[in-house]
C-alpha cells in the first residue's frame, strides 16, 4: 500500500492546488492581515518605536512574516475539515490508496499556499521601502526557516481540522497565534517589557525565530538564535505531527 | 482490476458486533450477499445500517464477529477489502469544486488506473454528465451529483459496490435514474449491498431483502418469501386510485424530459 505513497500524495496535492488555484481569494485574505499590520505599523505606530534600527519596515518584516504564516494555515484546518464533513476523505479511505497521503495532500498544499503569500508580503515590503542586502544564501536560509516554520504550524492546523465539530472551530485555534508575535521582539525590542513579560517574550519561539530571520536579513552573525529557531521549529513539528498522526489513526480504524 | 476473483459469496457477515460507547448498535449480525446480487439492508434510522457499510468499507472495526468481501476478511486482509470495493456514501461524496469530469480523472488515478481521461469521458457518457462535464459540480442537481457519485464508484469496475442510502434526498425522477443506474450494475455481474429506509427501493431492486432491527437481522430472504410471512392474500375490491406520483410522472414525463401530457393545465379549458 505504502508502494503508491508518492503517487497517491501527488496525486492528491495536484487536487488541493487546483482548490487553491480556483479560490485564489484564500491567498489574498491570508496576505491581507499582515500586509494591514504592517501599513498600520510602519506608517501609524512605526514613528514612534525606536527600534534601533534605520528603517522600522526592516525591522518588521520579519514578524509579520510569522503572522502570515500563522493566518495561513487557518485555510489547511479549514480545508481539511470540509474533507472530513463532505464524505469525500471517507470515499479515499475506502480506495487502496496510501491512507497518509491524504494528509500529507493538505500539509504540503498548505506549505506552497503559504510560500505564495510570503512571497506577496515580501513584494509589498518592498514597495514600503524594506531593502536587505543578503546574499543567496541568507535568502535561502529565511526560505528553509519559513519553510520549517509552515510545516509546524501546518501540522499543528491539521488537529483541529480532524477533531472540530464546526467550520469556525476548526479555523479559531490560529487567532492566538497571530498574537503571539505581539509579545515577542516581532514588533518592539524587547528590553522595554516590564520583568515577567520580558522573560516570556524571550523565551518564546517567535523572539528566536524573528532575530534568526533579522540577523539574516542584516547579514549579521546569527549567532545562538538560528539554533533556537531552529530547534523550537523541529520540536514543534514533531509534537504537532505525533498528535495529529495518532488522532488520525484513530479516526479511520 | 488485478482483483482475484476468490470463490464463496461476495460478502459474508458472522455476529458482527459494535457498540458506541454504552449505545450497542449491532448485537450480532449475520448475513451473506451472493456474486452478482442486489441486496437490500432495510431498516429504520438509527437501525445501523450505516455501521454495517462502514465496517464492510474497513472504515470502521467490528468489536466481534467476522466479515468478508470478495474472500478478503476486513480487519485482516483491509488493503485487498479496499481493492474489491467502492463505497458510495449517504452523502454524494463529489469534490465540489473540480469539475465532473475532473472528479472522475482524480478517482481514476488514485486507483492507479490507465487511460484515467478515457475512462472518465466512457463514465460520463453513461451517466448522461457529458454536457455537464466541464462544469463545477457546486452547480450540479442533486440528481446529477449523485449520478456522478456512483459513476466515480464504478471507476475500475470494483467487483463489489455499497450504496448507502442512495436516493436519500432526492426527487423522484432522479431517484429512478439512481434505480436504473444500480439495476445496469447488477446486469453486469457487480454485486451490490443497498441499504434504504424505503421499502418500494428495496422491492423495486433487490435480489433479496434483510431487515435490520434493533441490531439484528430480524428477516432475510427474497420479496417472495418475506410476502409469504404474512397471511395470505385476501381480495378485496378498492377502486384504484392514481398515486400523486403517477400523476406527476404523468404530467412531467418518466423521463424528465418532455411528458405526453406536458403543456396540460388542470382545468384549463382549450
Amino acid at each position: 500500500m505504502t508502494k503508491h505513497f508518492l503517487g497517491d500524495t501527488a496525486v492528491l496535492l495536484g487536487r488541493s492546488l487546483t482548490h487553491v488555484s480556483r479560490s485564489v481569494d484564500t491567498i489574498i485574505t491570508t496576505a491581507i492581515t499582515p500586509i494591514a499590520m504592517m501599513l498600520l505599523f510602519v506608517y501609524v505606530l512605526g514613528g514612534a518605536i525606536n527600534s534601533g534600527q534605520d528603517s522600522y519596515v526592516n525591522y518588521l518584516l520579519p514578524g509579520i512574516l510569522l503572522v502570515t504564516v500563522a493566518s495561513g494555515i487557518a485555510y489547511t484546518a479549514f480545508r481539511l475539515f470540509l474533507d472530513m464533513k463532505s464524505g469525500i476523505f471517507e470515499r479515499f479511505q475506502s480506495m487502496p490508496i496510501a491512507r497518509s497521503s491524504v494528509l500529507w495532500a493538505h500539509v504540503l498544499t498548505s506549505v506552497v499556499a503559504n510560500l505564495i503569500s510570503l512571497v506577496v508580503v515580501v513584494g509589498v515590503a518592498l514597495l514600503m521601502g524594506f531593502r536587505s542586502g543578503a546574499g543567496v544564501l541568507a535568502w535561502l536560509a529565511v526560505a528553509g526557516i519559513l519553510t520549517l516554520f509552515t510545516l509546524a504550524l501546518t501540522w499543528l492546523a491539521v488537529i483541529p481540522g480532524l477533531v472540530a465539530k464546526s467550520v469556525d472551530g476548526a479555523s479559531a485555534f490560529s487567532y492566538p497565534l497571530i498574537f503571539l508575535p505581539f509579545i515577542s521582539s516581532a514588533f518592539v525590542p524587547t528590553d522595554t517589557m516590564p520583568g515577567p513579560v520580558r522573560a516570556f517574550a524571550e523565551n518564546q519561539p517567535v523572539t528566536s525565530i524573528v532575530n534568526a530571520l533579522r540577523d539574516l536579513f542584516t547579514q549579521q552573525p546569527v549567532g545562538t538564535d538560528i539554533w533556537t529557531a531552529l530547534a523550537w521549529c523541529v520540536g514543534i513539528l514533531i509534537v504537532t505531527y505525533v498528535f495529529a498522526t495518532v488522532i488520525y489513526r484513530r479516526k479511520i480504524s | 482490476m488485478t482483483t482475484t476473483q476468490v470463490p464463496g459469496p461476495a460478502i459474508q457477515v458472522r455476529g458482527l458486533e459494535k457498540s458506541y460507547k454504552e449505545l450497542r448498535v449491532l448485537r450480532g449480525v449475520d448475513f451473506d450477499v451472493a456474486r452478482g446480487a442486489i441486496f437490500a439492508l432495510l431498516g429504520s434510522n438509527g437501525a445501523g445500517k450505516t455501521t454495517v457499510v462502514k465496517i464492510l468499507s474497513t472504515l470502521l472495526r467490528a468489536d466481534a464477529g467476522a466479515a468478508s468481501v470478495n474472500g478478503f476478511d476486513v480487519a485482516t486482509k483491509a488493503a485487498d477489502v479496499r481493492e474489491s470495493i467502492s463505497l458510495t456514501g449517504q452523502f454524494a461524496a463529489v469534490d465540489e469544486i473540480l469539475n465532473g469530469r475532473e472528479n472522475l480523472v482524480l478517482v481514476a488515478r488514485l486507483r492507479h488506473l490507465k487511460n484515467p481521461g478515457k475512462i472518465a469521458d466512457d463514465l460520463l457518457a453513461r451517466f448522461s454528465l457529458t454536457d455537464a462535464a466541464t462544469r463545477k459540480v457546486s452547480t450540479y442537481s442533486g440528481g446529477m451529483r449523485r449520478r456522478l457519485d456512483i459513476a466515480m464508484s464504478l471507476v475500475g469496475n470494483p467487483p463489489v459496490i455499497f450504496l448507502d442510502e442512495p436516493t436519500t434526498g432526492l426527487d423522484p425522477q432522479a431517484r429512478v435514474e439512481v434505480w436504473q443506474a444500480v439495476k445496469k450494475l447488477a446486469d453486469q455481474g457487480t454485486t451490490v449491498l443497498l441499504t434504504t429506509q424505503y421499502l418500494d427501493e428495496a422491492e423495486q431492486l433487490a435480489d433479496r431483502i434483510a431487515i435490520l432491527h434493533q441490531g439484528r437481522i430480524i428477516v432475510n430472504g427474497t420479496l417472495a418469501e418475506l410476502k409469504q410471512l404474512l397471511p395470505p392474500a385476501k381480495v378485496e375490491y378498492v377502486e384504484k386510485q392514481p398515486t400523486l406520483e403517477d400523476v406527476f410522472f404523468a404530467i412531467v414525463g418518466a423521463d424528465g424530459k418532455d411528458g405526453a401530457a406536458n403543456d396540460r393545465t388542470v382545468g384549463a379549458d382549450k
